[in-house]
């Protein structure tokens, strides 16, 4: 309590000096924030992947199709729980610069190998019955304003047409991970299309989704699958879903890197803010320093001085900045478009780096001016002119 | 009467941009307890550097000192830390005050080294400021205090711990004639009624007046 009441008196000396600090260092953990939640908000489908589910796709590139005769071949081998699939369908849903992501699926299964897309029971029968019926995630409803029984229209552009899908269902996500941004439709209704107006494009699959009963076997599994299929026109990659996932962000490895970077270099920049303050305020304070020696305070009190008005300094700014910085994530995840960031919140991991950052801030910003403090000797601190 | 500072054979020079500067030159000093003596001599005689060395802010080249029968001058910093706050008083040409403490914290400020309670520590505070005068000025900061307050504040921290000895290092320097007076009648009595001895340093022969013994500086030697 002692040096603590000097320690917020020295903090309140200029007091705007001390309020711009603070403003600055709660702007830093905002846009630290921010960018750790795009960050993980970009890994969030890797994050959301269940370690039981496989993904099969063609193995010279995700864009070709594959044969879905080999649905069955799949689901015989063993280990292998579920099999279903699903294809890129795109389009554009009203606005063609608001994406999300719609896909052609197998009714029948695609429910039992993604059990964190909550359906009631109703919903998901009148789904399996009506050919061209929809099921549509909880986010895209809200967004959209949508409800059951509506009509989805949709421009076709990988398959073109005007396309019209009743909603008759809509998921609930299981887990705050999980994307309910998405748009699933009867691939058979798609197929059938094809057939008539594209007969080529019928009777192929985007990649297939495998359910295992053990994932300890994940990697047997997917060497057994891809065996089934060696030197056929349409060879298969097998892979986890995790690794699925990771390869998509693969290409965007670079931006991804350059946002981590840039959020270690908002910290580093408010770091030397910070310290430029307090070696101000050391500097100023030589004299005082001086007299505090003099009067038979030890090194260990100018720490505890100096550190203390830096770490309540970078405390505050951090705490504001981390207040604040749920509200502002929330209202970005309101305005951009769902499915870009499907899973826009903060991780505990960001609130960690965030509040440990604005320490580290403070620490690190403190040890200039205490190794100034304690070097300078008592009757150079008396010449000191500031 | 014994005696509470020994110098024996000190010399102090600094070093400035390579060059030595020899500011004590072989001094002798020995001051008995209870004693106000004055220190003067012209400026770059080596009166505050003296003063600086006994009241162990400073390390002679060569000598010993003793306080007390403490060698001084061959503690390590953290010791001598705690030996100033336990032995000596300050007092400042420029009070040197915090300016964001008011005169209670100000004077408070030594004994926050101790182990006495906060009703204990209010208690000496009280009676410090009270011996200056200053017992209705509390909760003044010191850009609402005179000069004259100011350096009374400055004294009253420095009695707070009823400490050995009082350094005054041009105490009067920087105040007008009545506080400069008011001042020097304070340390008298602080000496006289107190029992403390008084080391000070002046450039003011009126000041030097009222110490029982001058002694003068020139060129680093007593003269």
């Amino acid at each position: 309590m002692k040096i603590l009441k000097l320690i917020f008196k020295n903090t309140l000396r200029h007091k705007l000096r001390t309020f711009l600090t603070i403003l600055g260092i709660a702007i830093a953990v905002i846009a630290f924030g921010l960018m750790r939640t795009v960050v993980s908000a970009w890994y969030a489908g890797v994050d959301a992947s269940a370690a039981n589910r496989l993904i099969t796709r063609q193995a010279v590139s995700f864009i070709f199709t594959l044969p879905y005769s080999y649905r069955d071949k799949i689901a015989n081998v063993k280990g292998v729980k579920n099999v279903t699939y699903a294809n890129w369908f795109s389009g554009v849903y009203i606005d063609k610069n608001q994406f999300f992501p719609r896909l052609a699926v197998d009714a029948e299964t695609m429910f039992d190998v993604y059990p964190e897309f909550l359906l009631s029971k109703e919903e998901l029968e009148t789904f399996k019955k009506e050919r061209n019926s929809c099921v549509i995630g909880a986010d895209i409803a809200k967004q959209y304003k949508l409800k059951l029984d509506d009509i989805m229209t949709i421009e076709g552009d990988i398959y073109p047409g005007t396309w019209e899908f009743i909603v008759r269902g809509i998921y609930k996500p299981k887990f705050k991970s999980t994307d309910a941004t998405q748009m699933l439709f009867h691939w058979k209704y798609l197929d059938e299309t094809m057939k008539k107006v594209s007969p080529g494009r019928a009777g192929n699959i985007g990649w297939f989704m495998i359910q295992i009963k053990d994932p300890n076997r994940s990697a047997e599994i997917s060497k057994e699958i891809d065996a089934l299929f060696e030197n056929s026109t349409a060879e298969t990659k097998t892979e986890t879903e995790r690794a699925f996932q990771q390869g998509f962000l693969a290409s965007t490895s670079a931006i991804i890197t350059a946002m981590n970077f840039i959020s270690f270099v908002i910290i580093g920049i408010i770091m030397l803010v910070l310290g430029n303050t307090m070696i101000m305020a050391a500097r100023e304070r030589t004299r005082e320093y001086a007299v505090m020696k003099t009067l038979g305070f030890s090194a260990k009190h100018l720490i505890g001085l100096i550190m203390g008005e830096s770490l309540l300094i970078s405390v505050i700014g951090g705490g504001i900045g981390l207040f604040l910085i749920f509200p502002i994530v929330a209202g970005f995840a309101e305005v951009i478009p769902k499915g870009f960031f499907p899973i826009f919140r903060i991780v505990p991991i960001t609130v960690i780096l965030s509040a440990s950052s604005a320490i580290l801030i403070g620490v690190a910003s403190a040890v200039f001016p205490i190794q100034r403090a304690i070097k300078t000797k008592i009757i150079d601190g008396f010449r000191f002119v500031g | 009467m014994s005696e509470i500072i020994k110098v024996e054979n000190v010399t102090k020079s600094y070093i400035r941009d390579n060059f030595e500067i020899p500011v004590l030159n072989n001094l002798t000093l020995n001051v008995d307890e209870g004693e106000f003596i004055a220190l003067m001599g012209p400026s770059g005689s080596g009166k505050t550097t003296l003063l600086n060395l006994i009241a162990g802010i400073d390390k002679p080249s060569k000598g010993k000192i003793f306080v007390n029968d403490t060698e001084v001058s061959n503690l390590s910093e953290s010791a001598l830390a705690k030996w100033r706050a336990n032995n000596i008083g300050f007092v400042f040409q420029f009070y040197n005050l915090i300016p964001v403490l008011t005169a209670f914290e100000n004077v408070e400020l030594p004994l926050l080294l101790t182990h006495l309670s906060k009703s204990e520590r209010k208690k000496h505070v009280d009676i410090a400021l009270n011996v200056v005068g200053l017992g209705d000025r509390i909760d003044h900061y010191p850009k609402q205090l005179s000069g004259g307050q100011e350096q009374r504040v400055a004294i009253a921290r420095a009695i707070v711990t009823d400490p050995l000895l009082l350094i005054a290092d041009e105490p009067t320097g920087d105040l007008d004639k009545i506080s400069a007076e008011e001042i020097l009648v304070l340390l008298d009595r602080l000496n006289s009624e107190f029992k403390k001895t008084v080391l000070m340093v002046t450039h003011d022969p009126r000041a030097a007046e009222k110490a029982h013994l001058i002694r003068n500086l020139d060129k680093g030697e007593l003269v």
